[in-house]
């Protein structure tokens, strides 16, 4: 039993993944379209559906040319190291009750901390295709992740503070009787503010998108990359707001229960028959959405911009909305 | 040998190997990308000893955040410059040497050590790496010596702030 629990979990997790991947890649280009009044891609299958499918088989037969003075072995290491980070994230996500790898009593902790590696693979990946353009890309990537971490560890501490566990089926359990955007009040709604920032940030997408300015650095980090090692870069970019909107939905939107109206029976009941994982998704898809929202909504931060974004405003902002909560958690204002 | 221990031979040859070639590298940023492997290797150690909090907050404080630092200063500095030092081994046989007497030393006052000898791990862990017990650990028990820790901390990063500033100064 647990040999094929081996077998398969990776297989549904592989499976799950290059589906979520290829419908994102979609996703974006028709909110963009939508946003920027175009139709985006109709021509392949039924409303452009395949048409990413297509696009990864082009990418796949690509040559993959790699220019001469690079560190072979590094440069070849870094598209795979940014790839099983989004795999690793997964393992305690709850996409249901009972769908969950290991519900690790520290869930919360072990996503920031692998999320924070991920930006090990782009500093490799910078410096390995040894061009200006790569390097400055992965500095400055550097330097953004590890700033909007610490605000964005100090959004995620104010709900489990007001859960009281880093268990993400524990903190899940804590909002049976509402989400805690909804029942947390002023606080819960500023750190949910913040944490939507700082996953647009860590995920490297406009408006914090400095790591690839086009219009500056060609293409950042991964300049050099062609065929499927870019496609494994662009891959884990989309599955990490996949993994990351999953975690606001966890902390922020209740998980994968229903929405419920309290005095409402009927109207609960119907929510109810609505099976768990329909809700995870549903929810965080919309959390994917607003992302995707900004994209094409901001124009994009410099770099000083971006970093005074942070120390000066994120920073304090969420330290005093910690102050805050705890204030309302000492005066009962916040029933667990 | 129980699976835990062979688990336990295998990570510890990893770190062992990883550390070493942290050593003979010549590239520091190599050198630097190994030594993430070691922090890797003791991150697992951590977690097959049932002491989840340590091994992930040794992943977010040393592979996260101090690692990159690294990184970010070495690819900052040309070291270009610094591949051309000579090599110098006139301090190799007294490295030798203070390195195994140290060595030596620890293993006799670990043997010797009684109270050492009883605390096993292994065994009778199942929830004593647990945050949990870990925050009343350190905040009942030892909660003065704690403090004082994070005040030294403080003082640090003050001390760090003030250095920089002081120099802007000065220009």
């Amino acid at each position: 039993m647990t040999i094929l629990k081996f077998i398969l979990i990776p297989i549904i997790i592989i499976a799950l993944f290059s589906i979520i991947g290829m419908f994102l890649v979609y996703m974006e280009r028709k909110v963009c379209a939508f946003m920027q009044i175009r139709i985006g891609p109709n021509r392949v299958g039924k409303f452009g559906m395949l048409q990413t499918v297509a696009d990864t088989l082009k990418l796949v037969l690509k040559e993959n040319f790699s220019p001469k003075y690079i560190d072979k072995f590094l440069y070849n290491l870094a598209p795979l190291l940014a790839i099983i980070i989004p795999f690793v994230l997964t393992i305690p996500i709850a996409y249901s009750k009972s769908w969950q790898i290991w519900d690790i009593n520290i869930g919360v902790l072990f996503i920031t901390a692998f999320s924070s590696l991920s930006v090990i693979s782009i500093l490799i990946a910078g410096w390995a295709s040894n061009n200006k353009y790569s390097m400055i890309g992965a500095l400055r990537s550097g330097a953004q992740i590890i700033s909007y971490e610490l605000s964005g560890g100090l959004a995620i501490l104010t709900i489990v503070m007001f859960s009281q566990s880093l268990k993400i089926s524990e903190i899940i359990a804590s909002q049976a009787n509402g989400w805690w955007i909804i029942k947390g009040h002023i606080p819960v709604i500023v750190s949910f503010c913040i944490y939507m920032i700082t996953i647009t940030a860590e995920c490297n997408r406009a408006p914090f998108d400095l790591t690839e300015a086009e219009s500056e650095l060609t293409a950042g980090f991964h300049t050099e990359y062609s065929g499927m090692k870019f496609a494994l870069f662009f891959l884990a970019e989309y599955l990490n707001i996949f993994i990351l909107s999953a975690l606001g939905v966890i902390l922020y939107l209740g998980g994968w229960q229903p929405f419920h109206l309290p005095n409402l029976l009927e109207f609960n009941n119907i929510m109810d028959f609505i099976p768990a994982p329909i809700w995870f998704f549903f929810k965080v898809f919309l959390i994917i959405f607003i992302i995707m929202w900004f994209r094409w909504t901001f124009p994009r931060l410099r770099i000083d911009q971006l970093l005074k974004l942070e120390w000066h405003f994120l920073l304090p902002l969420s330290l005093l909305n910690l102050i805050f909560g705890f204030i309302l958690i000492m005066l009962n204002f916040i029933v667990k | 040998m129980t699976p835990q221990a062979i688990l336990f031979c295998i990570l510890a040859i990893i770190a062992i190997v990883a550390a070493i070639m942290v050593i003979i590298q010549k590239n520091p940023i190599k050198s630097i990308l190994w030594l993430l492997v070691v922090f890797f290797a003791l991150s697992a150690i951590y977690f097959s000893l049932n002491a989840q909090f340590l091994a992930i907050i040794n992943l977010i404080v040393y592979a996260g955040a101090i690692m990159v630092l690294f990184l970010f200063v070495l690819m900052l500095i040309n070291f270009k410059s610094l591949e051309t030092i000579q090599k110098k081994y006139r301090f190799v046989f007294y490295a030798v040497v203070i390195v195994c007497g140290v060595l030596t030393l620890l293993m006799l006052l670990i043997n010797q050590t009684q109270s050492l000898q009883k605390v096993s791990i292994l065994n009778d862990s199942n929830n004593v790496g647990l945050i949990e017990n870990l925050g009343k650990t350190l905040y009942l028990d030892y909660g003065v010596p704690f403090e004082l820790t994070s005040i030294l901390f403080l003082t640090a990063i003050i001390g760090a702030v003030l250095l920089s500033k002081i120099k802007k100064i000065e220009i």
